[in-house]
C-alpha cells in the first residue's frame, strides 16, 4: 500500500476546498466581496498614508540641492523666519561650496478674480540654476516667469484659485500678479496651493525686502565631504541650522507625519484597516468552516492526517485571498488612479499591490488558524452522534 | 488459534462521573471473525453506538481491552489509532456523511487518495455497489439508498478488512435498507471482510451471521 505525504498532495485537499467554497455561491461571493472590501479599505489607508507622507517633500525632492540653510529652530518647512541674504555669501564662501541661492517658502493670500479669498504658499526661486523651481510645467514655460508679476499655478488648484487659464490676473497679498502657466500633479500637503515664481516676484509678492529669504540652498563641489561641509556651514553661520537634503526631508516628514500628528492619525486607520481586513477574513473563512464541520469530523473519523484537513483549510484560505485579493488589488489602483486628479493622492506603488496580496495571504492564513483549530476541536466521534 | 478481527475482553465504559455518571458499557466480551457479518441489536441508549466508537478507535473505554487483528490498542497513541483507522476500516453512518460539494467518484477518491490508492479505482469500487451511471452525480442528486452505496463504496477505499455501521438502513425504506445489508454481507462473505452492523430493525438482523442482543450495556445473548 502505498502512502506517505505526496500522495497527500493538493490533489483531492484542493479539490475540496475549491468545492466547499464553490458550492454555495452566495456565501462564496458574500466572502469575496468582504475580502475585496477589506483590501480596498487597507490600501486606500496605506495608500493615503504613503500619499501623504509624499506630499510633504513634495518640493524638497524636487530640488536638486545638497545642503538646507533655515532660521535657527525652525520646525516646519513651511513657515520659518526670514533669514538675510549676508547668509547666503557666507554659504559660499565656505570651502566645499560650489554654489547658493536663496529660496522663498512663504504663506500669504490669494484672492480669486470672482474676489474670493485662499490661502496659498509662495514658493520663489533662482530661474538661473535649475536647482529649484516648478517641474511638470504642461503649459507656459519657465522663461514666462522672468516676467513681472509672473506666477504658476498647479492644474489641481485652478477651481480652487478662480484661474481657468494663461493670462488671468489675480491678487496675491494685495499684490498685482499675473497667472503664466500650469504645473500637473504637484499637491501641497497643508492644503494651501504653492504659487511658483522667481525670487524677485516672491519677495515683493510676500512683501520681503530685497535682501530677504527663507532658504538658502546649495551644492557641494564633486568629493566635497558633505558632513564636513555641514559642519563648517554650521560654524560659519551661527544664526541659522543647516542640513543636508536627505535629513532636512526626513525631519520634514516626521514632523508632519508625527510631531503634528497629522500622519499618525492616518497610520492608525492604516493599521484600523488591517485589522478589520483581518477581522473580515477570519469570520467569513470561520462560517465557511463552521458549515463544513461535520465533513471534517468525517475525514478525521475516517483517519485523515492533520496535515489533510490543514490543507483543506488553508487552501479555502489561499483560494479565497487570491480571487479576492486580485481585483481588490485592481480596485485600488483603480481608485489610486483616479485620486490623481484630486487633492489628495492616493499612492498605490507597485511594491504597494504586490505587499497587498501578500497581506491578503497572511490575513486569510492568519485567519484560518481559527478554523483549523476549531476544526481540530472537534471529536471524531460526533460523526455517530446524530 | 487464530487472531479474531475485532476482539474486547472486559469492557466498560462511565460517560461523567459523580451523580450523572452513565455505565453505557459494563463488561462486555466480543468476537467478530473475518468474512462475518454481526449485526448489533438493542433498545436505544443500550450502549450500541458507544461500542461501535470504541472499536472504530475513536473512544477509550473506561476499562477493558479491545484487540484489533491480535493487536491490543491499549497503549497506542492517538496518531497510531489514526493510522489503523485509515489503515484497516471502513465506516459507514447512518446520515451518510457524504460530501455534498463532491461527487460520487470525488466522495470515493478522497478515500483513495488518504489510503494512498490510485485514484482510478473510484469506478471499480462505483461499479461494485451498482453505482457506474452515477459518478458525476453530486448527494444532493441520489436517493438515499444511492448516497449509503456511495459511502458504502467510499468505506471500501482501500480494502480494509474490518467496516463499521451504525445505523445505516435507519434513513431507508425496507427495500433499499435490505439491499444495502445484502450488498454488505456479500462484501464480506465474498472478501473475507468483518462487518459489524448496528441496527434496530430485526429484519436486518436476519440477514447477518450473527446477531448480539445489548440491553443496558450488557451483551445478552450470542448466536
Ligand atoms: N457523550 C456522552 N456523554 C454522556 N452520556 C452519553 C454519551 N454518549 C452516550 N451516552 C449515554 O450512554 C448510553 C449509551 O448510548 P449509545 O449512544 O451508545 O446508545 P445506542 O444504543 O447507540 O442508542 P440509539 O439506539 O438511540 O442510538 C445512553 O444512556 C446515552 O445517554
Ligand atoms: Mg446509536
Amino acid at each position: 500500500m502505498k502512502t506517505g505525504p505526496l500522495h497527500w498532495g493538493a490533489g483531492m485537499a484542493g479539490l475540496l476546498a475549491w468545492r466547499n467554497l464553490a458550492h454555495d455561491r452566495s456565501r462564496f461571493a458574500v466572502t469575496l466581496v468582504g475580502i475585496i472590501f477589506a483590501v480596498v479599505l487597507i490600501a486606500m489607508q496605506i495608500g493615503l498614508f504613503l500619499g501623504f507622507s509624499d506630499s510633504t517633500t513634495n518640493v524638497i525632492r524636487h530640488t536638486r540641492a545638497d545642503f538646507w540653510i533655515v532660521a535657527k529652530g525652525s520646525q516646519n518647512f513651511e513657515v520659518t523666519l526670514p533669514i538675510n541674504e549676508r547668509e547666503l555669501f557666507l554659504a559660499r564662501s565656505v570651502p566645499g561650496v560650489a554654489q547658493a541661492e536663496a529660496l522663498l517658502v512663504q504663506f500669504t493670500t490669494w484672492k480669486t478674480p470672482g474676489g474670493g479669498t485662499e490661502s496659498v504658499i509662495i514658493l520663489g526661486t533662482d530661474l538661473n540654476t535649475g536647482l529649484a523651481g516648478p517641474w511638470n510645467i504642461v503649459e507656459g514655460r519657465l522663461e514666462d516667469l522672468r516676467r513681472p508679476d509672473a506666477v504658476m499655478i498647479d492644474r489641481v488648484f485652478m477651481d480652487k484659485l478662480g484661474v481657468s487659464r494663461i493670462g488671468t490676473r489675480v491678487e496675491i497679498n494685495n499684490r498685482r500678479a499675473l497667472v503664466v502657466g500650469f504645473t500637473q500633479g504637484i499637491r501641497s500637503f497643508t492644503t494651501s496651493p504653492w504659487v511658483f515664481a522667481s525670487t524677485r516676484n516672491a519677495q515683493r509678492l510676500s512683501g520681503f525686502a530685497e535682501d530677504q529669504t527663507n532658504y538658502v540652498i546649495g551644492r557641494l563641489r564633486p568629493g566635497a565631504d558633505p558632513q564636513r561641509v555641514r559642519d563648517d556651514l554650521v560654524r560659519t553661520l551661527p544664526r541659522t541650522d543647516v542640513y543636508l537634503s536627505e535629513a532636512f526631508a526626513a525631519r520634514t516628514r516626521d514632523y508632519w507625519m508625527f510631531t503634528t500628528g497629522a500622519g499618525a492619525s492616518v497610520l492608525v486607520s492604516a493599521v484600523l484597516g488591517l485589522l478589520v481586513g483581518v477581522v473580515i477574513v477570519a469570520q467569513v473563512l470561520y462560517a465557511t468552516t463552521v458549515d463544513h464541520l461535520p465533513e471534517f469530523g468525517t475525514l478525521r473519523a475516517m483517519g485523515a492526517p492533520r496535515a489533510f484537513i490543514y490543507k483543506v483549510i488553508m487552501g479555502q484560505a489561499v483560494i479565497s485571498a487570491t480571487l479576492g485579493g486580485l481585483p481588490g488589488i485592481a480596485l485600488s489602483l483603480l481608485f489610486a488612479r483616479g485620486s490623481e486628479a484630486g487633492a489628495a493622492v492616493i499612492l498605490v506603488p507597485p511594491g504597494l499591490a504586490v505587499a497587498l496580496y501578500g497581506v491578503t495571504l497572511v490575513m486569510c492564513v492568519l485567519a484560518s488558524i481559527v478554523s483549523i483549530r476549531k476544526a481540530m476541536s472537534i471529536d471524531p466521534a460526533m460523526v455517530f452522534q446524530r | 488459534m487464530s487472531a479474531q478481527a475485532l476482539e474486547t475482553r472486559g469492557l466498560s465504559m462511565v460517560y461523567g462521573t459523580g451523580d450523572t455518571a452513565v455505565r453505557a458499557l459494563d463488561a462486555v466480551d466480543f468476537q467478530v471473525a473475518a468474512g462475518q457479518v454481526m449485526a448489533l441489536m438493542g433498545p436505544s441508549g443500550s450502549g450500541k453506538t458507544t461500542l461501535l466508537m470504541i472499536l472504530g478507535c475513536l473512544l477509550h473505554p473506561t476499562a477493558g481491552s479491545v484487540w484489533v487483528e491480535g493487536q491490543a490498542l491499549a497503549g497506542l497513541s492517538t496518531q497510531a489509532l489514526t493510522r489503523l483507522r485509515l489503515r484497516r476500516m471502513g465506516f459507514i453512518f447512518q446520515s451518510y456523511n457524504l460530501f455534498p460539494a463532491l461527487t460520487a467518484a470525488e466522495n470515493v477518491q478522497v478515500a483513495l487518495e488518504l489510503k494512498g490508492r490510485d485514484l482510478g479505482e473510484a469506478t471499480a469500487l462505483l461499479d461494485l455497489v451498482g453505482l457506474a451511471g452515477r459518478r458525476r452525480n453530486f448527494p444532493a442528486q441520489l436517493s438515499g439508498g444511492e448516497k449509503q452505496r456511495v459511502a458504502i463504496a467510499r468505506a471500501l477505499a482501500g480494502d480494509p478488512p474490518i467496516l463499521l455501521a451504525d445505523e445505516p438502513t435507519a434513513a431507508l425504506d425496507s427495500v433499499n435498507g435490505r439491499a444495502v445489508v445484502r450488498l454488505l454481507g456479500d462484501l464480506a462473505h465474498a472478501q473475507g471482510r468483518a462487518v459489524v452492523i448496528v441496527t434496530h430493525d430485526p429484519r436486518i438482523g436476519e440477514l447477518a451471521d450473527r446477531v448480539v442482543h445489548i440491553e443496558d450495556g450488557r451483551i445478552q445473548d450470542q448466536f
